[in-house]
């Protein structure tokens, strides 16, 4: 009985991600590259009151933590990788985000217009 | 070093947390020490392999694989939790109170040891995914300070463990009576805080468009980053930034547990003879 809910979780898992992209699209995609330790552009505009789809290339060999408190974002993404993360439509604001495991110094904003 | 020790501890500590509180809750009950040890391992074993398959897991899955197994081991982890305590309410209710008295038990005890193994399992699997990445990274960048940043890191990775015994001694000094009530309820809240959790991942993913709006913003009062904060974030699921829908799932899995563990106890003739007090905590 405890295994029971492992089966279902995984079929609705794989059901809700078929069904993701179909959700994306009218999302406004911003670009940023994280180059030794730091994100480029630093500071990106983006539409306010639309969703967001961050795509980030890693060109350091060492893993990342893309995080934001405020984008309520949580994502690891691999030395030398790329992720997409999406972002819930904003109001308009300064939006702060970082790398997690260099908090002090990899720091960047998407300010939302 | 500092900043290497303050990264690892903070990972380590919610998991040191969790371990500790299944430690506390499976006091006594034999086999118990066996099912965390290999549900330790097997969340070290777990966590280098997402750790080292991180770049194929973010690209999966229309890149939100990352997300959505956050997600799903989150759930898991919830569903355990809801099935322990509702399993400990209507079977195992001496379980916590009195080893010896186990008998038959033991048997079916098993495989609510093994539910809790599960979710240790999970605990050090998510945290320790993301301690493997940050010592890789140390060890890939090299140079003449990595030694310094992995000592830092050992001694972030003691200090978690010392969280972890510090939250099992704090517990096993209650009376076994009163314990079984106080650990019910942290199990529920536990659980509250990571199915809330696996929300954020799911509206991250992108599969739950709704309710994504911020309930409040207390960042100012008391940061979910610093000590005090995690460590509330772990024990009830505090968020100083939650979504709507944060909310609502931490609400709903809140009352759903604490309403299925009080529908399943048995009242009246129970032979232990407990106060029916221990369903509230």
């Amino acid at each position: 009985m405890n295994r029971a809910p492992v089966l279902p979780l995984l079929a609705l898992a794989t059901a809700l991600a078929a069904a993701a992209p179909a959700l994306a699209d009218d999302a406004a995609t911003v670009q940023i590259t994280l180059k030794d330790h730091k994100f480029d552009p630093a500071e990106s505009t983006v539409p306010a009151g639309k969703p967001i789809v961050i795509q980030l290339a890693n060109q350091d060999a060492t893993p990342a933590e893309f995080e934001s408190k405020e984008l309520r974002v949580e994502k690891v993404v691999a030395g030398g990788g790329a992720i997409t993360v999406k972002v819930r439509a904003l109001k308009p604001g300064r939006y702060r985000f970082f790398d997690d495991y260099h908090e002090a110094t990899t720091e960047g904003f998407l300010v939302a217009q | 070093m500092l900043g290497a020790l303050i990264i690892v501890f903070r990972e380590v500590i919610e998991a040191g947390i969790i371990v500790g509180i299944v430690l506390a809750v499976t006091k006594g009950v034999p086999g118990s020490r066996l099912m965390a040890g290999l549900g330790v391992l097997a969340g070290i074993v777990g966590a280098g392999l997402v750790a080292g398959f991180a770049g194929a897991l973010a690209e999966s899955l229309n890149g939100v694989g990352q997300e959505l197994f956050n997600a799903s081991i989150l759930s898991l982890a919830v569903c355990m939790l809801a099935w322990h305590n509702i399993w400990m309410a209507s079977h195992g209710r001496q379980l916590a109170g009195d080893a010896r008295k186990l008998g038959q038990e033991v048997r079916t005890g098993a495989r609510s040891l093994a539910a809790l193994a599960i979710v240790v399992a999970v605990a050090v699997m998510r945290e320790g995914s993301e301690v493997a990445l940050f010592l890789y990274g140390l060890v890939a960048a090299g140079g003449t300070s990595s030694d310094d940043l992995l000592l830092g890191s050992a001694l972030g990775l003691a200090a978690g463990v010392f969280v972890s015994a510090v939250t099992y001694f704090g517990l096993v000094t209650i009376s076994a009576r009163r314990l079984f009530a106080v650990t019910t309820a942290l199990i529920t809240f536990l659980a509250a805080g990571l199915g809330a959790q696996a929300a954020n991942f799911f509206q991250q993913a992108g599969v739950a468009p709704f309710l994504s709006d911020t309930a409040w913003d207390t960042s100012a009062y008391l940061s979910d980053t610093s000590l005090f904060g995690r460590v509330l974030h772990t024990l009830v699921g505090y968020s100083d930034q939650p979504s709507v829908l944060q909310v609502v799932v931490y609400v709903v899995i809140l009352a759903a547990i604490f309403t299925l563990t009080w529908a399943f106890a048995p009242r009246g003739g129970a032979p232990s003879g407990q106060a029916p007090a221990a369903q509230n905590g």
